[in-house]
């Protein structure tokens, strides 16, 4: 009893509290970074395909194929209020689960909740085939045979051989058909704008008499002629490939026993996990999770890749930082070296300071003001008359965004790069500055290398944070869906003036604004898990540079 | 480029110096000066760029809100008289266009003249096709923007006319031309059958059709509503009317007003008092009430609709102007209710002229003073005398940039208005403003709508107890959890382990917001909804097990606890934080069945306790994660630094090291720790995502931990891509951005000061 009391009387409870807290945080850390990596990693391993005997409240029976999503615990009561009170009493706990069945276009619902009592025995068929489908989600099924127009021409066992080889053919052709629409078109689709655009600035142009205007003008309607031309042939071949890629179809059954034709040009990928060795599994991973990092995002953004927001969010963390870095690392050297020290620069610094604490949403309301609506509009007026009233850089897009970022991550680079000029010992200076050299000399020549980790870790951190923020991008430049990469091989090359796309706003999108929540759920994962990695690497590499930073400056001013 | 210089210079004279010569020094060391002074310059002009440039956002955020506080001004013109001017035209009804070029003058004898609005010059002129032998005896006209006159004949017919503009581009040009047609037909619709002469008319057009309510010159009140069908081919149309009988309203009558739904018909009573009837059941039209709206032995001298129909502006003999609309009471019973009043005329209000598109309106008085009032922030915007005579009436365009002010001879003052912004009070934004179509003031904030007749509602009030509210509760779980976590990471936990602790918790500083809102929105919001009871049995079992742990961690033998040395509890308490967590998830599906019917969420709806699924608990845990990195780093930090001396001495004394910490640590390390906090605090202020995200988003005032908010960093991200540049919401969006800007800047200022506080002080100890 006494031991008791002196163990509280020592304090030594309240240690332990404390360290609960810092066990907390840990595991709440640790948590975190595992749910999103189990849940971002795992959508992409084959999950075996089950099929069970279902028995609706009416007694008829179902038979239910599909993907185990997750399970869930509920109490007997809600079973009975949701009107099922054959299969429990109030006092059970009943497991349900929720079964991707897919074949969104028969079911129309793809993601089911049943209850365990009135499911029959799971089985994992064999031949059972999961279908990626271009449109309509996923098809679970069994296949029957490969047709051929009418014909067919593999049957059995036969049918998954004849379905590969086939699917090359649809995919190689499939492969045309983009490269036509992407590039081709979009070609011609870039010169006839330009032809629009061009014979608008005429029509604008007051210099020219009217008569000069109706030469230029025919001119380029001309062009427009020659344009119109090569579009008929291109799109003769684009007529001439479709008809090839939907030549042949999968005939194929649902559990429930419906026949399904499915055109091999609206196949994705055909897999039969049930039938997967471990290295086949791997092997399926892989290309899915190449296809995720790599592929243009399908359906409203809840299948295919997210490459465009990979890229969208690198271009513009880049453009960033080209502009972020010299302006943050001379601001920091005036205030630091040059700037007279007194009352005002200390207010002017902790001003500086305190701006890395302003909610980002301001920024992006500033962006948006000034940045699109008063410096874009009137770049407008002056460069891009001929598109008005359609804004060019009156408009988010990418350079606002990256102007706006830059703005944010200013004190975050102008911070670190101040504390590594500090760090420099004063020694060094007046070394040098004894030997004769001038102030700029000094900075340049011996304190800037001195300093460039420094400036290193400001710039990490800053594109972490850029990489990272969501809020005022929506306000100044981000989409949900931008059709062309911000990079391309028109001039100027990078178009500045373009939306993109991002991958912290796209798990916003995808997550909350999706028409197929569930479904999009697992990319949502894998998204995040793609920019949590990113972040955290950047991060571990800026707090390394300090470290190694630390350990220098400790060898040299000793 | 000066070696190769140098290089040059004494070959000219024909031998070598080790040095260059003195002319060649003297130009190297002005190069190098002119270097020195370049580079000093351009440092300093960048630097002072980019202070500049953060400045910017201070002075443009402002620079977007003040347009919010200018005041009203009106800009006189040129006058002139009306075009059908003098004894024996009387003036019915005065307009001016959208455009703010045509006004419209419409007469006793029929006449709809369109004049220049510049000079009174007609444009072009209508005549309505009035029966042989019959005169205007009465005039009414609908909702200003569908621009619906009526006239009231003698022989108890009616003539409908409206007034419209037709736009076309030749040449890229505007070209407004004014006609006038007649929904109704050409030909006057019976209104009574008696044939009586109309005294009074009201009419209002809308999607319900045309119904119009007469005053007889016998006293009888009669409602008629049209119907009217286009016959496509020949363009005819034909006009079906319902006629009902009002009860008779047996004293004098000036104006009667009938709204757009349709059922509620007021008339104006010049003894000072408003009747209001409601015609809802056509077979029964009753009056319900017959109320006092001007100070007693007072007339009432002019009645308006409001935009929308809803409220009326009522103005008197003694200057006075008011606001009045329905109110339902318990028994759902509509009584006439005065919303606000308005800064008196000194005069008779002689004319009362409503805005078409908001819930302004314009008031002129027997002293030639004119009055610019707006409804939702209760302001008199401007009071000033314009002309000499008494007003007649006022004609504002209907985007409110000019009006023509007609004097009772005749004359038109046209003026320029400058009014853009005149929703915004102080009022308005922080306390309760009766809004139309409610029963009490209250603080709502519902700032766009697709209508015209909708009344912006923007009291920041919701916006900023949301805001409060979310980072109330982040702060509830964040703080305890940082601070405690802070102090142990600082004081006792070994070097080794703190080299570990301390980055991967700054880590979780960077990690995006917006990773941290889908969690919460997409797996935290329904988890806590269907394991309700973690929530609380984690809240009193982790702290419980984790002082078991440590008892029975006392009471280990030694040979056990030398496996574990001092300073690793936490390392300890790691899997008896996950122990538990099982267990309180385990067994929440039990506790849920054996006391709360199966689901307390369900119970707690019964209970009568609203429960959101994204609500302030699902924030405040997302967004205490977010902040508790921040006030760790910091706190950590100022506890970290505490001269050691301090504590060695304090141990030496005797002190056991909670003692330690609780009599020196904390004292001298208190501001550090409380500047974490304001910087944490700062921050879950200006958190977005995760609001967005996490909320259901709805602005609701109150600090239930079961319901959502809207923050005003939510508000904006979702709300100003959508808004109208330059608007008043656009405007107050900007204000809430400068609001949470100067809030956030200066709790960082005040923590930062603080902190460099400590700092010298910790260098002085």
């Amino acid at each position: 009893m006494s031991k008791k009391q002196g163990w509280f009387k020592s304090g030594t409870p309240w240690i332990w509290l404390n360290g609960g807290a810092v066990a907390l945080s840990i595991v709440m850390v640790a948590g975190l970074l595992g749910l999103i990596a189990v849940r971002g990693l795992a959508h992409f391993w084959p999950a075996p395909i089950v099929q069970f005997d279902y028995t609706q409240r009416d007694g008829t029976q179902e038979v239910v194929m599909g993907e185990v999503v997750r399970s869930q615990t509920l109490a007997g009561t809600i079973v009975i209020d949701s009107g099922r009170p054959d299969l429990a009493q109030p006092d059970d706990l009943v497991t349900r689960f929720l079964i991707k069945r897919g074949n969104r276009d028969v079911t129309s619902r793809d993601f089911m909740w049943y209850l365990q009592p009135a499911m029959g025995e799971m089985s994992r068929p064999a031949d059972a085939v999961v279908i990626e489908r271009r449109e309509w989600g996923n098809f679970y099924g069994l296949p029957r045979a490969v047709l051929e127009g009418d014909v067919i021409v593999a049957e059995g066992d036969a049918v998954m051989v004849e379905l590969r080889n086939r699917m090359a053919r649809a995919l190689s052709i499939r492969d045309e058909i983009n490269k036509i629409e992407r590039s081709d078109i979009g070609d011609i689709n870039y010169r006839m704008e330009q032809i629009r655009l061009g014979s608008r600035r005429i029509a604008l142009n007051d210099r020219l008499s009217e008569e000069e205007k109706a030469a230029r003008v025919a001119e380029l309607e001309s062009g427009r002629q020659a344009l119109d031309d090569e579009y008929a042939v291109i799109q003769q071949r684009l007529d001439q490939l479709n008809v090839e890629a939907s030549r042949d179809t999968l005939l194929a059954l649902t559990a429930d026993g419906r026949e399904m034709r499915i055109s091999l040009r609206d196949i994705v990928r055909v897999t039969q996990p049930n039938q997967l060795s471990l290295f086949g599994k791997m092997a399926n991973y892989v290309d899915r999770f190449w296809e995720f990092m790599s592929g243009n995002p399908r359906e409203a953004n809840t299948e295919g890749g997210i490459f465009p927001a990979i890229f969208g969010t690198v271009t513009m963390v880049f453009i960033m930082s080209l502009v972020v870095t010299p302006f943050g690392v001379l601001a920091a050297i005036y205030l630091r070296e040059y700037a007279r020290q007194g009352p005002l620069l200390r207010a002017i610094r902790i001003s500086v300071y305190n701006l890395a604490g302003v909610p980002s949403i301001v920024y992006g309301v500033f962006g948006l003001g000034f940045f699109v609506y008063t410096i874009g509009g009137s770049i407008d007026q002056l460069f891009y008359p001929e598109s008005l009233p359609a804004p060019t850089f009156g408009t988010p897009g990418l350079m606002w965004a990256s102007l706006t970022l830059a703005l944010l991550t200013l004190p975050v680079v102008i911070v670190s790069t101040e504390e590594g000029l500090s760090r420099i010992p004063s020694t060094i200076r007046q070394g040098s500055l004894a030997l004769g050299a001038t102030k700029a000399e000094t900075l340049w020549r011996v304190v800037v290398p001195l300093a460039t980790p420094a400036m290193m870790t400001g710039m990490i951190l800053a594109i972490a944070r850029a990489a990272g923020e969501v809020a005022p991008l929506m306000l100044v430049g981000v989409v949900k869906l931008a059709p062309t990469l911000p990079v391309d091989s028109y001039f100027p090359f990078i178009h500045l003036d373009r939306k993109i796309m991002h991958l912290g706003f796209h798990i916003y999108d995808v997550g909350f604004q999706s028409p197929n929540a569930e479904a999009a759920r697992p990319l949502v994962y894998a998204t995040a898990l793609v920019l949590v990695g990113i972040i955290v690497v950047l991060n571990l590499t800026a707090i390394s540079i300090r470290n190694r930073l630390r350990e220098k400056y400790r060898a040299e001013s000793d | 480029m000066t070696d190769s210089q140098n290089a040059h210079a004494p070959e000219n004279r024909g031998f070598r110096h080790l040095l260059p010569d003195a002319d060649a020094r003297k130009k190297q060391r002005r190069r190098r000066m002119i270097n020195d002074k370049l580079s000093a310059f351009g440092i300093s002009m960048a630097g002072m760029g980019v202070v500049g440039a953060l400045a910017l956002i201070f002075v443009y955020l402002f620079s977007e809100v003040t347009p919010l506080l200018r005041s009203v001004s009106v800009t006189p013109q040129l006058g002139y008289a009306l075009p059908a001017a003098g004894p024996e035209t009387e003036t019915l009804h005065v307009t001016l266009d959208r455009y703010q070029e045509i006004g419209t003058q419409v007469t006793r004898d029929g006449r709809i003249i369109f004049f220049e609005a510049d000079s009174g010059e007609v444009r072009s002129e209508f005549s309505v096709p009035l029966p042989e032998g019959t005169e205007v005896t009465s005039f009414g006209y609908g909702e200003k923007r569908d621009g619906v006159l009526a006239f009231g004949l003698s022989n108890g017919q009616l003539m409908v006319a409206k007034i419209e503009y037709e736009l076309t581009y030749p040449q890229d040009f505007r070209v407004t031309v004014p006609k006038v047609t007649y929904p109704l037909g050409e030909a006057p619709v019976d209104v009574d059958e008696q044939g009586q002469a109309l005294t009074q008319i009201a009419i209002q057009e809308s999607s319900r059709g045309t119904v119009a309510v007469a005053r007889t010159a016998d006293q009888r009140l009669l409602v008629n509503a049209y119907r009217t069908q286009r016959n496509i081919f020949s363009g005819d149309v034909r006009v079906s009317a319902t006629r009902t009988e009002m009860p008779t309203y047996p004293h004098a009558v000036t104006r009667i007003l009938v709204d757009n739904s349709q059922r509620n018909v007021f008339i104006a009573d010049p003894a000072g008092y408003v009747a209001y009837y409601n015609i809802s059941d056509v077979n029964n039209p009753s009056m319900v009430e017959r109320r006092r709206v001007i100070d007693s032995g007072k007339q009432l001298t002019s009645m308006a609709f409001m935009v929308g129909t809803v409220s009326l502006v009522i103005g008197g003999e003694d200057g006075s102007l008011a606001q009045w609309q329905l109110v339902r009471d318990d028994q759902n019973r509509y009584s006439l209710a005065r919303m606000r009043s308005f800064i008196p005329h000194d005069a008779p209000v002689t004319f009362i002229d409503t805005e078409y598109t908001r819930k302004g309106f314009l008031s002129g008085a027997a002293d030639g003073s004119l009055g610019i009032h707006f409804g939702t922030s209760s302001r008199t915007l401007l009071q000033e005398r314009v002309i000499d005579a008494p007003i007649g009436r006022i004609a504002i365009s209907p985007i409110n940039g000019r009006m023509l002010v007609v004097d009772q001879f005749d004359g038109v003052h046209p003026h320029l208005v400058d009014n853009p912004h005149p929703q915004i009070s102080f009022r308005a934004l922080w306390q309760k403003v009766w809004y139309e179509g409610r029963g009490a003031p209250d603080y709502v904030w519902q700032a766009s709508s697709a209508t015209d007749e909708f009344e912006p509602k923007m009291s920041l009030v919701p916006l900023t107890v949301g805001t409060l509210k979310a980072a109330f509760f982040a702060m509830l779980i964040a703080m305890p959890v940082a601070v405690m976590g802070a102090i142990y990471s600082a004081y006792f936990m070994t070097p080794r382990m703190r080299g570990v602790v301390k980055p991967s918790i700054e880590i979780m500083e960077a990690l995006p917001t917006v990773i941290l809102g889908f969690l919460a929105g997409l797996w935290l919001a329904p988890f806590v909804e269907d394991n309700l009871p973690v929530v609380f049995t984690m809240l009193f079992g982790l702290p419980l097990g984790m002082l078991l742990a440590g008892y029975i961690w006392y009471r280990l033998p030694q040979e056990y606890k030398n496996y574990v040395p001092a300073g690793w509890e936490a390392a300890v308490l790691i899997p008896v934080v996950l122990g538990i967590g099982w267990l309180c998830v385990a067994s929440s599906p039990y506790i849920q069945l054996y006391f709360f019917d199966g689901s307390m969420r369900q119970w707690f709806t019964d209970q009568g306790i609203n429960y959101d699924q994204r609500n302030a608990l699902v924030v405040g845990i997302a967004m205490g994660f977010a902040v508790i990195p921040t006030i760790f780093s910091i706190a950590e930090d100022a506890v970290f630094n505490v001269p050691k001396h301090l504590t060695q001495g304090s141990l030496a004394l005797g002190a056991t090291s909670w003692q330690t910490v609780m009599g020196v640590v904390l004292p001298t390390a208190s501001p550090g720790i409380f500047s974490a906090v304001m910087i944490g605090f700062g921050r879950a202020v200006g958190e977005t995502m995760i609001v967005v995200m996490a909320t259901g988003n709805s602005p609701v005032v109150n600090f239930n931990i079961f319901e959502g908010m809207r923050t005003l960093s939510a508000n904006v991200a979702v709300e100003l891509p959508e808004t109208a540049v330059g608007s008043t919401h656009f405007r107050v969006l900007f204000l809430a951005a400068l609001v949470l800007l100067v809030m956030t800047f200066v709790v960082n200022t005040i923590a930062e000061i603080v902190r460099q506080r400590l700092r010298a002080r910790y260098s002085n100890l």
